[in-house]
């Protein structure tokens, strides 16, 4: 091999079972700080941005607990109606950006080339890159609290017009999303390619594990969607600071128009949130059932219908704009349509339990507690879709409660469930399973109620974004508030269980869970700093 | 052992990328306290961009010296393959946003404001394109003949000399595929000279400007991305050709000019795209 770097040990590695023998590949690795700074490793950069995530899942969080104290009884008590604006705008694009997005990031960055028997990422520089964007654009959106007028309080979504007239945090804002955009992209990039490009031999792409399945088609939605949002909030600034019309009627442009060109990236941002939790669900169901997954290509085809329906769904986010009574029904049916692959999910998860031996060790609890959870969230999703129902519960509570089924209890639950199954593979210890389920049913019961009442706060028309409400919501207010403080610390059992996983524990096997299947199985745990050196042959 | 070139090149820690990142961070606090009114913002904005202009030269030059040196086997070349068309779909998306802004304002929301529920508002606008708006000043719109169909006849051209090139690197003759990778270069340069000079037209005759309206705000932003994409692939191509002076590439084995070609087909086809939407209809 051409490139000359020395061949010292790789220093510092707390896991390196590096055989000498392949010595040109390994490369004078720097220590400490350096290490992570500098390092070309899909592991290391798999595990930067889950604890990245993690961050900022904690710094969201604390944002939301803002939210809910102040939502905790009527009136005004702790910040002026700006600061909560702030707030809920955002613990919006912390949790969404910062939080869920990196963190499926992280999975796969660990476990794609693991997955696929390859040696690491396909471009394992820009794979740093992408980590390292992350920090500069969480910096930059935490100060923009801290500039004149304060951060955006626009709402994640970031409407025109109210965007067109905030102050510097808004432009923080948008760079911070830049960033970001193009972090996602080349992240993407990276995984579709390592995923085309870097398969084991034998390893047809009917053969992949569900989770590199639901990963090649997220970068994909990523690659074509975050260019749009680029282009949405491109516009945005050169509406606030260069005197363009995109979004002013008196120029001959509508501040719809963003709607538009935001939701058109915003659904499918949706699913490029849900889909890898399927996959990670689809690893840890069949694991825990010891029986297959049921419809494996029943699953392909099903993920691959939402991620093309979720192209041709966007405007059910505006039934209330003013469209044609056409584009309303269009968007209506559209978007009833995905119901169906969703259920075709739904259903194969079951089957795959069905029978099953089952045990309900902690990723098998957060993936049924999943199952559970997020399928309401789907059927109160069919609810919003249906136009003349979501004309009374458009912005209110409902929504609120709905997207959060979808994302907390959908999306986070997964990776918990993930989290919980890989660890030991990660770590090479086991977690300490009686931890792991204080932390499911403290998560769950807190999760619930939290959301539960939401729903009836929304029916009854309490709006979002709002700090103050009528005294007749108090009850059920006082409820989320409590369960929303409840949930918080939960994830400091959580964050604990991690952190005593890493530093020792019960001995993890190579198999870990005698019902997993998959390559990265038949690695030491934790697996060698440099895996698949040798590309495994899959039959 | 596996011979090397069974082996997938996996690069060395790097400090570079860190350091791209800084980059970006001083260009975003620059240019935000800048635009905010804070006149030195600038300074941070031009140091950002010198750190990531270093930046990226240096992380090119190590591609390239990998390249030279025999780092990258055939599986590399076919990943850098697949990443190059992602990253180009990537722009297609982006521009298909503004195209999208387009469609949107001239066939939805401009007839919407002319329509009779804003007739109260503005009785006198008239819903038709070319417009400012019912608020915006008057000016003339940019016709389709002379500097942008002449612009249509040098990109066009430019593709022609770019693969001229190309059949020449793989037949490996050194001093065509320079004598045409430098015509194509010189077409690109002219492309921007000529959308330079037809930008000062719009100025200075036409008070045809970014703030004219949907219309000025349209035409500016999708033929200004245009513009800088085609400053990026001269950029690319100059130093494709000094590559080719060197000595690079192989007849077999030349992704980085392909690559570049594509590119360069890529702006090519948003220009005809443009030239149809923007300028003639």
């Amino acid at each position: 091999m051409a490139h000359s770097t020395a061949d010292a040990a790789v220093a510092g590695h707390a896991h390196d079972h590096h055989d000498h023998a392949h010595d040109d590949h390994a490369h004078a690795a720097p220590s400490g700080f350096m290490r992570w700074l500098t390092t070309t490793n899909h592991k290391d950069i798999g595990t930067m941005y889950l604890w990245f995530s993690l961050t900022m899942f904690f710094v969201g969080g604390v944002l939301a607990l803002g939210i809910r104290a102040e939502l905790f009884k009527p009136g005004l008590q702790l910040w002026h109606p700006e600061f909560f604006n702030q707030l809920t705008t955002m613990h919006g694009l912390i949790m969404v950006f910062g939080a869920i997005m990196p963190a499926f990031v992280g999975f796969a960055n660990w476990l794609v080339p693991l997955q696929i028997g390859a040696p690491d990422m396909a471009f394992a520089r820009m794979n740093n890159w992408s980590f390292w964007l992350l920090p500069p654009a969480a910096t930059l959106l935490v100060v923009s609290f801290f500039v004149p007028g304060g951060a955006t309080a626009a709402g994640w979504t970031l409407y025109a017009p109210l965007t067109t007239q905030m102050g510097p945090g808004m432009d923080l804002a948008i760079f911070a999303l830049h960033i970001l955009g193009a972090s996602s992209i080349m992240g993407s990039i990276n995984i579709v390619v390592t995923i085309l490009n870097m398969r084991a031999p034998g390893m047809t792409l009917m053969k992949m594990p569900m989770f590199v399945w639901t990963w090649l088609i997220t970068a994909y939605l990523l690659i074509a969607v975050m260019p749009v949002l680029a282009g949405a909030i491109t516009m945005t600034l050169t509406d606030r600071h260069f005197g363009t019309a995109f979004f002013n009627a008196a120029g001959g442009g509508d501040p719809v128009m963003f709607q538009h060109v935001f939701w058109f990236f915003g659904h499918p941002e949706v699913y490029i949130m849900i889909l890898p939790a399927f996959g990670i669900v689809s690893h840890v169901i069949p694991a825990f059932a010891r029986k297959p997954l049921f419809g494996y290509s029943s699953m392909v085809y099903a993920t691959s219908s939402i991620a093309i329906l979720s192209f041709i769904v966007w405007a059910h986010h505006m039934f209330v704009v003013g469209m044609p009574a056409a584009g309303v029904l269009f968007f209506m049916y559209a978007t009833v349509l995905i119901a169906v692959p969703t259920g075709v999910k739904v259903f194969n998860w079951l089957a795959t339990m069905w029978r099953g031996s089952m045990t309900f060790e902690t990723p098998m609890l957060f993936a049924v507690g999943f199952l559970f959870v997020f399928t309401m969230g789907g059927f109160t999703g069919l609810i919003c879709a249906i136009a003349p129902i979501d004309l009374q519960i458009q912005d209110t509570y409902y929504v609120v409660a709905h997207f959060h089924y979808v994302l907390v209890a959908g999306s986070l639950f997964a990776m918990f469930s993930g989290a919980y199954f890989w660890l030991p593979k990660w770590t090479g210890h086991m977690y300490d399973e009686t931890l792991g389920k204080w932390h499911f049913w403290l998560s769950i019961i807190f999760f619930n109620v939290t959301f539960f009442p939401m729903h009836f706060l929304g029916l009854a028309g309490m709006p979002r974004r709002i700090p103050d409400y009528n005294i007749q919501f108090a009850d059920f207010n006082m409820l989320a508030t409590i369960g929303a403080f409840g949930f918080g610390l939960s994830q400091l059992v959580f964050l604990y269980t991690v952190l005593k996983c890493i530093r020792g524990g019960e001995k993890a096997t190579a198999q870990v869970w005698e019902g997993a299947e998959g390559l990265e199985w038949t690695l030491s745990s934790p697996p060698p700093y440099h895996s698949f050196e040798v590309p495994p042959q899959v039959k | 052992m596996l011979s090397t070139s069974t082996k997938y090149y996996v690069p060395a820690p790097s400090t570079r990328m860190f350091w791209g990142s800084i980059a970006l961070l001083c260009l975003a606090f620059g240019a935000a306290s800048w635009m905010n009114g804070a006149s030195s913002g600038r300074w941070v904005v031009l140091v950002g961009f010198a750190f990531l202009l270093v930046m990226l030269v240096g992380w090119f030059s190590d591609v390239i010296a990998e390249s030279e040196g025999g780092s990258y086997n055939h599986q590399v070349d076919i990943g850098f393959r697949w990443g190059m068309s992602w990253f180009i779909f990537s722009e297609v998306m982006f521009f298909a946003a503004f195209f999208g802004a387009l469609f949107y304002a001239r066939n939805l929301a401009v007839p919407w404001l002319g329509d009779i529920d804003h007739k109260l508002l503005w009785p006198d606008f008239s819903a038709t394109w070319p417009t400012a708006g019912p608020m915006g000043e008057k000016f003339a719109p940019m016709s389709a003949g002379g500097i942008p169909a002449w612009n249509t006849a040098i990109l066009l051209t430019s593709g022609v000399t770019l693969t001229i090139a190309h059949h020449a690197l793989r037949a490996n003759h050194r001093r065509s595929l320079l004598i045409w990778l430098g015509a194509t270069v010189g077409l690109g340069a002219l492309f921007l000279f000529l959308q330079a000079t037809e930008y000062m037209h719009a100025y200075s005759e036409l008070n045809l400007k970014l703030t004219s309206g949907i219309y000025g705000t349209t035409f500016f932003m999708l033929t200004g991305f245009h513009g800088f994409h085609v400053t990026l692939g001269a950029i690319m191509l100059t130093v494709m050709w000094f590559r080719c002076a060197k000595g690079h590439f192989k007849p077999d084995h030349h992704f980085g000019f392909e690559a570049v070609a594509w590119y360069w087909h890529f702006v090519d086809v948003v220009w005809l795209l443009l030239f149809v939407l923007v300028y003639y209809l």
